[in-house]
């Protein structure tokens, strides 16, 4: 199913909300004001690496995802994401979720902030950031944007009314190890979440990513469609299980290939199928991602510029 | 009347070079090593010329697009960055300076950095006069 045949079906069947979680995956298809590219990202969608955000910038994402599952409604997530650079050395984000799902209902699932620190001050073989995430996320959603514990996409065909009446807030810490290596950046990420307040044990998960400039050299002209605005990698990411229950067994695994394209007006457009790698997966999840940095953010806030 | 002007001067020039001092740390982190390497680009118009473009990308939202430093942030067209070498730029470059505001680059690929510096040194030619004030990276 197509993202756009999926939008003239939601909105159909709901009208208003269908409409706006459209319009916010289309908004930032539409440049507010030219601008530079960010070249330093990689593709990933679920992994982290050890870019932060450089100081003053405000990035703006939207991220989506569209699904068929097997014996469930598909769905359209998207998620909107606000990226700062605080310093050289911290990163906040927040970022608000929400999820339209055929044949059932359009709904805000929640929002979760989360800072990176760096906590080194050099660029090493392996460069460590340090991720703490707080989490207000009913059952509903269906961002993937980490897994995490035991899951499976059975959990899909339950009716979203009765998902959303249990909401999960959670403390979530991640490790993030990433190296750049002639040209590639390899990242991995090691996931600790617990809920605080329901009695579940801490569950785990990973993401593992690596890509690449298409060309490691820029061009002596500008140029919009040249290699070296494009990356190319793969990320594969799944849960570990739990405390008392650690392992791949009863969890959700996905791998794919991940696409990004940074045009000259300062939008990045990212794209990414990633498919299921056993029976507790859905088949194929669809992303795709826009996003707009707005460059030093805080200069508009400054008296002297 | 004319001593006190040359004692503002001397004064003025103190006050640069240990504002200078304080702001040039950095360059006493470099590790021989790099302090030694060579840009393999050095000299070549086409480096310079992908170099200033990679600038405009991912540099002039902080140092202006004529590299002259922008609200307060470094002038890269300074005393300082002609005496450094390429191998300090470029370490510089890839490691940031996470602590005075500069990030690491070190996402881009190693030859692209390499281009950045053969730009800025374009700019700013070994053994030449510095030619403008203000905030030194």
């Amino acid at each position: 199913m197509s993202f756009a045949h999926f939008c003239r079906r939601v909105v159909r069947g709901h009208s208003a909300s269908g409409a706006v979680f459209c319009g916010l995956a289309l908004i930032s298809l539409t440049p507010v004001c030219p601008d530079v590219r960010a070249q330093q990202e990689p593709p990933y969608f679920v992994t982290y690496s050890s870019v932060l955000e450089e100081p003053g910038n405000l990035e703006i994402e939207n991220q989506n995802i569209a699904a068929g599952p097997k014996n469930a409604n598909g769905f359209f997530a998207p998620t909107v994401e606000f990226e700062y650079g605080v310093t050289a050395w911290w990163t906040a984000e927040a970022y608000l979720q929400g999820q339209a799902t055929d044949h059932d209902s359009t709904i805000f699932t929640g929002f979760r902030f989360e800072s990176r620190f760096r906590p080194l001050p050099r660029e090493y073989w392996i460069n460590p950031v340090l991720y703490v995430e707080y989490e207000d996320v009913n059952k509903a959603d269906k961002s993937f944007l980490e897994i995490t514990g035991n899951s499976s996409f059975t959990d899909l065909q339950v009716p979203s009314a009765a998902l959303r009446k249990e909401v999960e807030r959670s403390i979530e810490g991640k490790l993030i190890l990433s190296s750049n290596v002639k040209g590639w950046n390899l990242s991995e990420n090691i996931i600790a979440e617990k809920a605080v307040n329901e009695a579940e044990a801490w569950e785990f998960g990973y993401a593992l990513a690596a890509a690449r400039p298409l060309s490691l050299k820029g061009s002596s002209r500008p140029c919009t469609f040249c290699r070296q605005n494009m990356d190319a990698g793969a990320e594969l990411f799944g849960g570990l299980g739990t405390r008392y229950n650690f392992g791949l067994g009863q969890t959700e695994q996905y791998a794919g290939p991940a696409l990004a394209f940074n045009t000259p007006k300062g939008i990045t457009y990212k794209f990414s199928p990633e498919f299921g790698l056993n029976d507790n997966s859905v088949a194929v999840l669809w992303r795709f991602g826009v996003s707009y940095e707005i460059q030093q953010f805080r200069d508009l806030f400054r008296r002297s510029k | 009347m004319r001593g006190g002007r040359w004692m503002g001067a001397a004064l003025l020039a103190a006050s640069a070079i240990c504002f200078a001092k304080a702001d040039g740390a950095w360059m006493k982190k470099v590790p021989q090593s790099d302090r030694a390497r060579a840009n393999p680009y050095a000299g070549r118009a086409d480096a310079i010329a992908a170099g200033r473009n990679l600038f405009l990308n991912n540099c002039a939202e902080c140092h202006g697009e004529n590299a002259q430093g922008k609200g307060g942030r470094p002038n890269l067209t300074s005393a300082r960055l002609r005496i450094a070498t390429d191998g300090e730029v470029a370490w510089l470059i890839k490691n940031g300076n996470l602590y005075k505001g500069m990030p690491s680059w070190g996402g881009l690929p190693e030859q692209e950095r390499w281009q950045i510096v053969a730009y800025l040194r374009s700019l700013n030619p070994q053994g030449t006069e510095a030619g403008h004030t203000g905030g030194q990276q």
